[in-house]
C-alpha cells in the first residue's frame, strides 16, 4: 500500500546487508528451534492460556511456582507475522513530526533515550600552562548529579530544537523527592509532551497509570478517535527477560497497551556473554526468538496489534559485566536484528550511538559515530539511544546531545541516495564542457547553487582555533542558545484540563 | 531599461555572479536573462556614463559581495563568479575609461614558475585581480624564467605575480628576480609571490616586494600598491 507521505523525512537508506538471504533463513530456523526446544518460560497465567488455546505446548515449569514453559510451533509464529502490521504510524502534536514506520521501507529515524540516572554538567574552566605561565587555556570540567524533572523538561525543549532528533524517549529519570512510583508516569509524559511537539515514547512505571496517560493523549489530540488517528505517544515494554523468558509484569503491560490499541515496542536486551551467547549467530538467534515470542503473544491476544520489533542487544564488558556499547560486536548484533525485522516485514526499533566513555571527547565520539553510522546503514526504523548518552546508559549530557545531533546530521547526509538520472548526467557533462572552454578551468561557480541550497556541508560547526580544541566550548554555547529558544507548550486550556482530570502532576512543571 | 534600472540590474547580476545570459546564477530561472556583459553593452549603447557603470554598478556590486563574504553568506565560489563577471566587462570598458582619463589600476603579469604545473591558486588570483579592476596578463604554467623576463620587457607591467606549489620550484622565483635585475627591469616593477611553500621570510630573502597568503591578500596588496601605499601582504 502506498501512502501519501506526510511526516518527518528521516533518511531512507540503501541498506547495508551484513547477512545474506540464506543466512537470514538459517537464523530464522535457529530461532524457531529455540522456540520449541527449550521453548520460552513465562510467568503470566493469561498469556499461558492464550498460547495453550492457540495450540502451543504449555506445561507448568518445575523451576518456579507460577511459571509455564511454552513451546511455540513455527506455524503460530508465521500466523502472527501475517496479522502484525507492516506499517505503524506514530503521531505527534505537530503533524509534520509524524513518523511512518514501514517494515518494507528502510527509512531511519533517530531518537533519544534512555532513562539515565545522572546528568553530566559541563563547565569551562581556565587553566594556566605549567611550561608557560602566560598561556591560559580553557578546558571542560564535568560534574555528575542526579536527574530531576526540571532536567527532563529542559531535555525535551532541547530535543524539540535538535534538527535530527526525530522522536523522543526521556533521556533522564525524574528523581525528585516529591515524585512517587504512582506519579512518575504522569509527570514524565506531561514533562515531555508539554515541552515538545515531536513523538514521545516511554515505558510505563505503573500499569495503573496507563489510562491516565492515554487520557492525557486524548485531551491533547481532542478525543479517543483523534488519539487513535494521531498517537502522540507510544509505549515500550521490555517483555523479555533473557534468556528466553517473558516477564510477568511487562507481559501484563503489553497486553493492556494493545487492548487499548496503542503502538508498543516489544523489546529484548540480552547481553552477549552473560544472558545470551557472545557469538553473533547464537545471540541473534536467541534475541530474535525472544522478540518473536512476544510478537506471537501480542497477535494471538489481539490480531493486528501495533507492535514494533524491539532489538536492544548489547555485549557484556568482560572486566565488570556492564553493558558495552562501544564494542564492534554491538553493531554486528544490532545490524543482524534490523535485517531479521525486515525479513519479517516488521517495523524495527534498534539501538546505536551510546558511548562507554564517561565524558564527551575522543573516545565518546569514536564509540558513538561507529554505531550512529553503521546501524543506520542497515536501515532500522527507530534508532534509539542516539543522543547524549555516556557511561553506557547511565549518564545524559546536554552538550553531548548537541554534538550527537551534528554527527547524526552528517550520517543522514552521508546516507542520502545518489541522484543518478539522465538529467543530472546531462547537466554535469554540460558543466564539464563549459569549464574546459575557460582559461582557468575552475568548477567553483557551478558549486554555488548547492552551497546556497543549505544541503552542502560547509564546516564542522564546533571547529576551534588552530592549536586548541574548542569543540566543547562551542557545543556548550550552542546548548545554551538552544535552551533559550521558546517551544510551543500545550495551551493553557489543554494543561488546565489535564491537571483537572489527571492527579499527581507537579504544579511547577505546568 | 532606464539608466538607473540598468545600473541596479548590473549590480544585481554581479551579486548573482552572472557573466552573461547563459549563466545560471544563484536564483532560479535566470538563464536567458541578460547578464553583466549584455547589460554593460546596453548601458554603453545608451550612453550611460562609464564612471557610473563602474562605480554604482560593478564596484558597488563587488563591495556588497565582499560584505556578504564577511558575513559568511557568500563563499569563495560566489566571490570568484562575481569577480569573473566584473573582470570580463573590464576589458570592454578599458577603451572608454582611457577616453575619460580614468587611469587603470595597472597591468599585472602572472605566471606559475618553471617545472611547476599548478595553477588553481594563480587562476583564482587572476580572476580576483581582474574583478578588482587590474589588467591581467596570464603567462600560464611552468613558464621558463627567461620567458617571464621577456614578457616583462614586452608587456611593461606594473606588477609581476609569481606562483609555486612545490618547494623544489620556488627557487625559480629567485632566479627570475635576479635576471630582472640583470636586465634593468626590476626598478619599476612590484614582484609579488605566493603559493603553499612560500612565506614572507622567503619573499624577503629573494628580494620580492610582497608575499601573499591567498587571493584576498593578493587583491588587497595590489590595491595598496596601486594607491601608493606600502606592501606587506
Amino acid at each position: 500500500m502506498v501512502m501519501d507521505f506526510i511526516g518527518r523525512e528521516g533518511v531512507t537508506v540503501n541498506p547495508y546487508l551484513r547477512l545474506r538471504d540464506k543466512e537470514l533463513k538459517t537464523i530464522h530456523s535457529a530461532s524457531m528451534e529455540l522456540l520449541t526446544d527449550p521453548g520460552i518460560e513465562l510467568s503470566h497465567e493469561e498469556a499461558a492460556d492464550i498460547f495453550d488455546k492457540a495450540g502451543a505446548t504449555v506445561t507448568k515449569s518445575e523451576r518456579a511456582k507460577g511459571t509455564w514453559v511454552v513451546k511455540i510451533p513455527e506455524k503460530l509464529v508465521l500466523q502472527a507475522l501475517e496479522t502484525a502490521p507492516s506499517q505503524v504510524t506514530l503521531g505527534a502534536r505537530n503533524p509534520e513530526h509524524k513518523l511512518i514506520l514501514d517494515g518494507e521501507t528502510p527509512r531511519v529515524y533517530f531518537g533519544s533515550g534512555s532513562e539515565t540516572n545522572n546528568i553530566l554538567d559541563t563547565n569551562l574552566e581556565e587553566f594556566t600552562s605549567t611550561s608557560d605561565p602566560d598561556k591560559k587555556l580553557k578546558f571542560p570540567v564535568h560534574k555528575r548529579r542526579r536527574g530531576m524533572v526540571a532536567d527532563l523538561c529542559a531535555a525535551a525543549r532541547l530535543g524539540e530544537h535538535l534538527e535530527h532528533l526525530d522522536f523522543f524517549i526521556r533521556p533522564v529519570n525524574i528523581q525528585d523527592d516529591d515524585i512517587s512510583e504512582d506519579s512518575k508516569d504522569v509527570n514524565k509524559f506531561y514533562a515531555c509532551l508539554n515541552n515538545m511537539t515531536k513523538h514521545v515514547m516511554a515505558g510505563l512505571t505503573d500499569l495503573n497509570q496507563l489510562d491516565n496517560i492515554i487520557r492525557m493523549g486524548e485531551i491533547i489530540t481532542g478525543g479517543p478517535e483523534q488519539l487513535k488517528e494521531n498517537p502522540v505517544m507510544s509505549f515500550i515494554t521490555c517483555v523479555n527477560k533473557s534468556p528466553l523468558q517473558l516477564e510477568g509484569d511487562s507481559t501484563e503491560k503489553m497486553l493492556s497497551i494493545i487492548k487499548r490499541d496503542m503502538p508498543v515496542v516489544l523489546s529484548s536486551s540480552p547481553q552477549g556473554g552473560s544472558s545470551a551467547p557472545i557469538d553473533e549467530v547464537g545471540m541473534v538467534a536467541q534475541i530474535n526468538a525472544e522478540i518473536l515470542a512476544a510478537v506471537t503473544l501480542s497477535q494471538l491476544a489481539h490480531p493486528g496489534a501495533k507492535v514494533i520489533y524491539g532489538s536492544v542487544p548489547v555485549r557484556a564488558r568482560m572486566d565488570n559485566l556492564h553493558d558495552m556499547y562501544g564494542a564492534p560486536e554491538f553493531n554486528q548484533y544490532n545490524i543482524d536484528c534490523v535485517q531479521m525485522a525486515r525479513y519479517y516485514k516488521l517495523p524495527c526499533y534498534s539501538t546505536g550511538g551510546v558511548a562507554d566513555a564517561k565524558v564527551p571527547g575522543v573516545q565518546a565520539t569514536a564509540e558513538k559515530v561507529f554505531s550512529h553510522l553503521y546501524v543506520c546503514m542497515s536501515g532500522p526504523h527507530l534508532l534509539h539511544y542516539a543522543f547524549g548518552l555516556l557511561e553506557e546508559t547511565q549518564t545524559f549530557c546536554f552538550e553531548q546531545a548537541v554534538l550527537d545531533n551534528q554527527h547524526i546530521g552528517m550520517v543522514k547526509t552521508l546516507m542520502q541516495p545518489p541522484e543518478v538520472s539522465q538529467d543530472n548526467v546531462s547537466y554535469s557533462l554540460d558543466v564539464v564542457r563549459k569549464v574546459m572552454n575557460t582559461s582557468h578551468r575552475l568548477f567553483a561557480r557551478y558549486a554555488r547553487k548547492r552551497i546556497h541550497s543549505g544541503q552542502l556541508f560547509l564546516a564542522y560547526p564546533f571547529e576551534g582555533g588552530e592549536i586548541q580544541d574548542e569543540t566543547m566550548a562551542n557545543a556548550k554555547a550552542e546548548t545554551q542558545r538552544i535552551l533559550a529558544e521558546p517551544v510551543e507548550h500545550l495551551t493553557d486550556a489543554t494543561s488546565d484540563q489535564i491537571f483537572a482530570e489527571i492527579p499527581g502532576i507537579l504544579d511547577r512543571i505546568k | 531599461m532606464s539608466e538607473s534600472e540598468l545600473i541596479s540590474a548590473i549590480r544585481y547580476n554581479v551579486l548573482q555572479g552572472r557573466r552573461d545570459k547563459d549563466d545560471e546564477g544563484l536564483e532560479d530561472d535566470l538563464v536567458g536573462e541578460p547578464g553583466v556583459e549584455e547589460l554593460v553593452k546596453e548601458a554603453l549603447q545608451k550612453e550611460v556614463p562609464v564612471h557610473d557603470i563602474l562605480l554604482h554598478g560593478l564596484t558597488e556590486g563587488m563591495k556588497q559581495v565582499g560584505e556578504k563574504f564577511e558575513k559568511k553568506e557568500y563563499f569563495i565560489p560566489d566571490m570568484l563568479s562575481a569577480a569573473e563577471a566584473v573582470g570580463a566587462v573590464m576589458e570592454t570598458l578599458e577603451p572608454y575609461l582611457l577616453q575619460e582619463g580614468t587611469a587603470s589600476k595597472g597591468k599585472f603579469l602572472l605566471a606559475t614558475v618553471e617545472k611547476d604545473q599548478h595553477d588553481i591558486g594563480k587562476n583564482i588570483v587572476g580572476i580576483m585581480l581582474k574583478g578588482a579592476g587590474f589588467h591581467v596578463v596570464d603567462l600560464g604554467i611552468s613558464v621558463p624564467t627567461a620567458d617571464i623576463v621577456e614578457a616583462v620587457e614586452k608587456e611593461k607591467p606594473d606588477y609581476l605575480g609569481l606562483s609555486a606549489l612545490l618547494d623544489t620550484t620556488m627557487r625559480h622565483m629567485q632566479e627570475t628576480i635576479s635576471l630582472l635585475q640583470e636586465k634593468g627591469l626590476r626598478s619599476n616593477l612590484k614582484v609579488i609571490i605566493g603559493g603553499a611553500p612560500t612565506s614572507p621570510e622567503f619573499a624577503g630573502k629573494i628580494g620580492a616586494d610582497a608575499h601573499c597568503k591567498d587571493a584576498f591578500a593578493a587583491v588587497s596588496t595590489a590595491n595598496k600598491m596601486a594607491s601608493g601605499g606600502g606592501a606587506n601582504g
